[in-house]
């Protein structure tokens, strides 16, 4: 099951984001937005997800995620429809393919919520990246 | 104080970043990565064993990684044809991921590799979510597996660049039915090409290594339909860099300047 790796990842990149941020004491939400077509099974996410925060700042903090729908649409016909699950992919109305998904492949961390010290606390400032 | 941050990270951007920058180092150096994706037992291994010995007659420099929960024979097997094979044990990993491929590939993948085949862990789940840096994916199901397999496992098939039928020397003993699986292919990958082969009798023997060269030579790939989403996701994808010191710009969102604000 790969929902582990996937829940590393969003611990690891939440630990990164409040690094930055700097002053984070403790995680408690992390909103995740799931595509129907991510290849992701949300119950197994959250199993892992519990696990993987552990021993982390993350310690505790609640999953909440978001199923986004799979929808695509037919330019010529203007036409938008829920691909549902097997995904149908030709428009409905004239059997074309569709040139892109409008939505349903995320598998995004769409933000958190977490608790900073007083600014008091703050013994430096956040790190900027260089770009 | 309890904070609202809004990151719009990509969960598997570090993944995407080390596989854009993988193919790009292997493409500018004439390596072309192909990615063998299916259930266990669909005959990856023997498909390959096939069309290793048909490159080594050819005289094409080609090599193969395969990756097993646990066991070594599929590297014996593919080592057979001569060309250079190595056996990755992902030691109950399900899928490969880009940077373990990157690592496995330094010091050993020839300079003068034209293609890589990588056999990666038998699952059509997991190993679909990971961009390993090939331009050519290729999922195969054998006839034995239902026709019903694409509809199954819609994103596996759906991001295929090419689906290979296997085993079709046994597809009237099980009745395989070739139209309803094109259609549910089709369904999930309109427009995706299907080869039928067979490794034990020959049937498309040579069709996987020349559609590998033809993708090696930049004739353009399939564009999967569920590759492509509207440009809001493009935002959250790390952009491409050729280089090695590119970093993540998808995670410049949770710098200091991302949108926050104080919860009640
Ligand atoms: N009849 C028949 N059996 C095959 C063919 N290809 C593979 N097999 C058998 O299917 C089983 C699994 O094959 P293997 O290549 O190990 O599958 P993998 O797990 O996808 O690598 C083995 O017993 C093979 O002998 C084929 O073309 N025809
Ligand atoms: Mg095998
Ligand atoms: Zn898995
Ligand atoms: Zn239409």
């Amino acid at each position: 099951m790969h929902e582990m790796s996937i829940a590393v990842a969003v611990v690891g990149q939440v630990e990164e984001a409040a690094e930055r941020a700097g002053g984070v004491t403790a995680v408690r939400s992390v909103r995740l937005q799931v595509g129907e077509l991510a290849g992701v099974v949300p119950d197994a996410l959250s199993f892992c997800f519990e696990l993987a925060c552990a021993g982390t700042l993350l310690e505790g903090a609640e999953l909440v995620t978001e199923a986004v729908p799979g929808r695509a649409r037919c330019a010529p016909c203007a036409d938008e429809w829920a691909v549902g699950m097997p995904p149908r992919l030709c428009c409905p109305r004239c059997g074309t393919a569709t040139d892109a998904l409008v939505s349903g492949r995320e598998l995004q961390i769409a933000g958190v919520h977490w608790e900073d010290g007083p600014p008091h606390e703050h013994t430096r400032e956040p790190i900027l990246e260089e770009r | 104080m309890c904070r609202a941050v809004d990151l719009h990270q990509a969960v598997l951007a570090k993944n995407d970043a080390t596989a854009h920058t993988l193919r790009a180092g292997l493409t500018a150096r004439g390596t072309t990565v192909i990615n063998l994706l299916s259930s266990p037992g669909s005959g990856k291994t023997a498909l390959l064993e096939r069309e290793l010995l048909l490159a080594r007659e050819r005289a094409l420099p080609v090599a193969a990684l395969t990756a097993d929960l646990a066991t070594e024979n599929d590297a014996v097997r593919l080592a057979r044809s001569g060309v250079p094979v190595k056996q990755v044990l992902t030691d109950g990993l399900c899928h490969l991921e880009a940077a373990m491929l990157h690592r496995h590939l330094e010091g050993w993948l020839p300079d003068d590799t034209r293609l890589l085949f990588v056999e990666n862990v038998g699952n059509l789940v997991c190993p679909a979510s990971y961009d390993l840096g090939e331009s050519l994916r290729v999922v195969l199901a054998s006839v034995t597996e239902g026709e019903d397999k694409p509809l199954k496992y819609p994103t596996a098939f759906g991001l295929a660049h090419l689906v290979v039928v296997t085993k079709t020397d046994i597809a009237d003993a099980v009745e395989f039915d070739e139209a309803a699986f094109r259609a549910n292919v089709e369904q999930v990958n309109p427009g995706v090409e299907v080869l039928l082969t067979s490794a034990r009798r020959g049937q498309g023997a040579g069709a996987l290594l020349d559609r590998a060269l033809a993708a090696a030579d930049g004739a353009p790939v399939h564009a999967p339909v569920m590759s492509r989403q509207d440009a809001a996701r493009e935002h959250t994808h790390p952009h491409v860099h050729a280089g090695p010191d590119h970093h993540d710009h998808a995670d410049h969102h949770a710098g200091p300047g991302a949108m926050t604000q104080t919860c009640s």
